[in-house]
């Protein structure tokens, strides 16, 4: 029996956090240190015709001031993309340069164009402001669709009809048959809209170089500062990778956002280098919304095919999914793999066809953000689901019910085979949604929605039975599909001579809690308590290696390295015990910190063996001293939560107003080491799923303006637009990982959207609305109910 | 232009020349050095920065350092006496009232402020008191719980 796992352990972490001593990038400072500023395109598409810094550079207190002309004389290349998707036809993907500053053409608002260093940061937002750029304005194109026509103006001179590659996968033919076939087709079309990640805590950099040893350090905001080691150092600055130490301390959430090594981190590094002293940036929220990589932006047609019994026959969508300005990082594998892959939903569909165009616009880069691609997925599947249903006059519950793939473990029965690549693990969708609808109380809530409907108010009822991919792997598979990166993970335990254990993990943590989680599994592998165990993260120099912490994977990936070598401590640790012991560590069993032999009372404790290990006077022949071990782990395959989540909402008829009254989340992510930290995880996933439906998306004028770029403009939730979520779990336990874990730090974001708004349709369904475009504020409800009452 | 500025920060004196443009949260952070203080945005629109001067919760990145001049401030680093935890630092922990830590100290003095005003707030009450403050981790269910729990507390 588990002592720690599955218990809702109060995490370790909170202890600095709550007293304010949490320490982020912004809050490290090194001597001499100078600060720097960067100025930014207020133009999305506009030639530079010059650049005059003799102004800036004559106020007192600036460093020194660079620009495109200095980093393209240096030869630096900028940032990368890190997965290639080829044409359908064979054609190389598109890759245009994204410089660290440019010289040339800006190609979107805050775009930059110069680097400001001063001695303090007053003093450098004072001369950026006097960097007098004179700027040819072009016109812009911000549609994604409408970009690829021919005439729109481009992006990248190289790259047509601003047409980074087209995609597709599944089968085309078999599906154009479903729909020959079909009894009735639902079609919707929408704009996934785009969306402003806002971490609380702003992106920062502090870089030094030491020219002693040629060595240089970074503290920077990321979500994985091994895998930004690699990329700033061997494909942005040609740095020899030893010679670069990437810390990333406390960060104040990410979301996607810092997975990527973005220009302005290297930019600074650079820089440190050419003055020789510490330079220090730190974003402002302004140039947050105009720097950090954006979300979504998928312009989507989508068809759903059945047959005459409301069985699903053929799934087919079409679309055109913005990059932004340049390709980041990972962009250019959300709308494919990560979204593509996700069209079979839980359901048995035969005919499964999708069909992508990347695009490059006039805006801010566009890649992962919290859920990335597969919230879009699950957005078409589950928004078609609930107004298919609701055209063949059937229950949206008992309609899935129909077409649910029946359940699996993966281990008895295989696992399920979609019509898109992906091979489900384990899942049992139909449990999920029995328990919802118990949880909800579903026939009690449609009989409050018949009575709403008798007094005169709108309720809604909305669902959303989703499954995602994450801990995405194995390395093989995404090396075969164009990453360039593999995707297994790294963690070391380091057993210490009086039985204390220290993690180094490859996961970094951003607000996930892996300094309690982490050290839970291993302080009960052990037989030892939490406080014997301490997790160490986020240093490329105290910590061996790791890929870091996106697509939910730290648990289901860095959790399962971390069991590799809890596994191999045990090993080596039994051969001493049984050395202590005289017997043959076949002899042994482990439990409760220590190590018995069968049938006896004779027993070896786990911290004797520890310091056996270091002090090894009496000790198995041949056996080396120390208990220390890393381990990497790839993957054998993506891990698939799922589950049902179920929105009731009523709309104020005479303001529009969308009110959630009640929120049911049932999700699967097998087995559970802290439910504390899972319900947390849901809930805020939950909120920004909810965001993007009823509040947030980045508006932009045709010039390529931004016109929602602040707080103030940008309508995130905020406390009182939230209810009390009601969360609730199945276990359905990953076959193929250590632990039987999959991962639940998107689930609440996937699943919520498609929930929210299929809820808000429902309470609409009277004017006769069939689909709105998000986000449903209050001023866009109100319009179709007055237009439909009018 | 330099002032000559005299305030209380968590109990002690401090006298200090600052510039007239030196924003108050850039100068708790960088001249005294406490950086439970956080910056999250520029339009004092995400309550990271709250402090509480003379009592009052107040977003410290809309006020400059030479307005503070004469008062008594609070902030994070001033809420735990003696080594015990404030209620509300407790109510935090023990509801996971917290994820990434970016918010926490700024929700604090804001709950804390809304906690003097009205020491048995309801749900509601709570949420409206809480609505000048962004946390973009937790969907601000497990905030209104720590928030209640340090009014059950007292």
């Amino acid at each position: 029996m588990s002592e720690l796992i599955g218990k809702p352990v109060k995490r370790v972490e909170d202890n600095r956090f709550i007293k304010g001593e949490g320490k982020y990038t912004d809050d490290f400072n090194m001597n001499n240190q100078t600060f720097a500023v960067y100025v930014r395109s207020p133009h999305a598409h506009a030639k530079i015709n010059s650049i005059d810094t003799s102004s800036a550079e004559s106020i007192k207190g600036v460093v020194k001031i660079f620009t495109g002309k200095d980093i393209a004389d240096a030869g630096i290349v900028g940032s990368i993309c890190g997965w290639q998707v080829d044409f359908k036809n064979g054609d190389t993907m598109k890759e245009p340069g994204h410089p660290i500053l440019v010289a040339d053409k800006v190609r979107h608002v805050g775009d930059a164009v110069a680097l400001v260093i001063a001695e303090d940061k007053y003093t450098a937002r004072d001369a950026a402001e006097m960097v007098d750029v004179d700027y040819d304005i072009l016109e812009a194109v911000v549609d994604p669709k409408a970009a690829t026509q021919d005439g729109a103006p481009l992006v990248h001179d190289d790259v047509p009809n601003n047409t980074i590659y087209d995609w597709e996968l599944g089968d085309k033919d078999a599906t154009d048959n479903a729909f020959q076939n079909a009894h009735h087709i639902t079609s919707l079309s929408y704009h996934n809209q785009k969306l402003i990640p806002n971490a609380i805590e702003p992106r920062a950099a502090l870089a030094h170089y030491d020219s002693n040893d040629d060595k240089y350090t970074l503290y920077t905001t990321s979500q994985n500062p091994h895998l930004a080691r690699l990329i700033i150092a061997a494909f942005v600055l040609s740095i020899p990778e030893h010679k670069l130490r990437v810390i990333s301390p406390d960060v104040g959430g990410g979301f996607g956002s810092k997975i990527f090594a973005y220009n302005d981190e290297c930019g600074v590094l650079w820089a440190s280098k050419q003055i020789g002293r510490p330079v220090k940036w730190t974003s402002d929220r302004s140039e947050a919304f105009i720097t950090d990589c954006h979300g979504r932006d998928h312009v989507t047609d989508a068809k759903l095919a059945l047959d005459a019994e409301g069985k699903i026959i053929g799934l087919r969508t079409k679309t055109y999914a913005a990059m932004g300005a340049y390709l980041s990082n990972f962009s250019t594998c959300v709308p494919t793999y990560l979204h593509g892959t996700l069209m079979q939903g839980l359901y048995t569909t035969p005919a499964v066809h999708v069909d992508v165009t990347a695009v490059v616009t006039h805006t801010v880069p566009v890649d992962a953000y919290r859920g990335a691609g597969r919230p879009e997925a699950t957005y078409s599947i589950e928004r078609l689901i609930d107004t298919a249903a609701r055209e063949i006059g059937m229950d949206p519950a008992e309609f899935r019910k129909r077409n649910f793939i029946p359940p699996f473990d993966g281990i008895n029965e295989p696992g399920y085979q979609t019509q898109v690549a992906l091979q489900y693990d384990s899942g049992n969708y139909e449990g999920s949604l029995n328990k919802a609808l118990e949880v909800a109380d579903y026939d009690s809530l449609k009989s409050k929605r018949e009575k709403a409907k008798a007094e005169g108010r709108l309720m809604g009822i909305g669902f959303s039975t989703y499954i995602e991919a994450c801990g995405i792997a194995p390395s093989a598979v995404v090396g075969s599909l164009g990453a360039r990166v593999g995707l297994y993970d790294a963690a070391s335990i380091r057993v210490h001579p009086t039985g204390k254990v220290t993690i180094h993990s490859g996961a970094h943590s951003h607000g996930q809690g892996h300094e309690t989680t982490f050290a839970q599994v291993v302080a009960d592998s052990f037989g030892i308590g939490m406080e014997d165990v301490n997790v160490i993260h986020g240093d490329t120099e105290n910590v061996p290696f790791g890929m870091g912490t996106y697509g939910s994977r730290s648990l289901a990936v860095c959790g399962s390295a971390i069991m590799k070598s809890v596994d191999k401590v045990k090993e080596k640790g039994a051969r001493i015990a049984a050395h202590k012991l005289e017997c043959s560590p076949d002899d042994l069993e482990f439990a409760k910190g220590s190590w018995t032999v069968k049938g006896t009372d004779k027993s070896v404790a786990f911290g004797d063996v520890a310091l056996t290990a270091y002090v090894p006077h009496d000790y198995p022949e041949g056996e080396e001293p120390g208990l220390d071990f890393a381990s990497f782990y790839d993957p054998a395959n993506f891990v698939y939560p799922f589950g049902t989540h179920i929105c009731v909402v009523e709309v104020d008829k005479d303001t529009g107003q969308v009110n959630i009254v009640k929120y049911v989340a049932v999700d699967d992510c097998g087995n559970i080491i802290n439910p504390m930290i899972v319900e947390g995880q849901v809930h805020g996933g939950i909120a920004q799923g909810v965001g993007q439906a009823l509040l947030e998306g980045a508006v932009y004028d045709d010039s390529g303006q931004l016109l929602n770029g602040s707080m103030l403009d940008y309508t995130m939730p905020r406390a009182d637009n939230l209810p009390m979520f009601d969360t609730d779990h199945t276990v359905t336990p990953c076959p193929h990982n250590p632990l039987g874990v999959k991962g639940i730090g998107e689930a609440g974001t996937i699943a919520s959207t498609p929930a929210v708004v299929n809820a808000v349709i429902d309470a609409l369904s009277e004017f006769g609305v069939k689909d709105l475009q998000m986000p449903l504020t209050s001023e866009r409800v109100w319009e179709v109910i007055n237009n439909n009452n009018n | 232009m330099a002032h000559l500025v005299k305030l209380n920060v968590n109990g002690v004196k401090y006298e200090q020349e600052v510039d007239t443009r030196v924003l108050l949260v850039d100068f708790i952070r960088e001249k005294l050095g406490m950086t439970g203080t956080h910056v999250g945005c520029d339009t004092s629109s995400c309550g990271a920065c709250t402090i509480h001067i003379d009592g009052k919760a107040v977003k410290s990145c809309t006020m400059f350092a030479v307005q503070a001049d004469g008062t008594s401030i609070t902030t994070i680093e001033g809420m735990c006496k003696d080594g015990t935890l404030h209620p509300l630092q407790e109510g935090f922990k023990e509801e996971h009232g917290l994820q990434c830590g970016f918010c926490t100290p700024g929700m604090i003095m804001t709950a804390a402020d809304l906690l003097n005003d009205n020491n048995n707030p309801s749900e509601e009450e709570i949420r409206c008191g809480l609505d000048g403050n962004f946390c973009r981790c937790t969907g601000y269910q497990n905030i209104v719980k720590a928030v209640k729990y340090a009014a059950d507390k007292g």
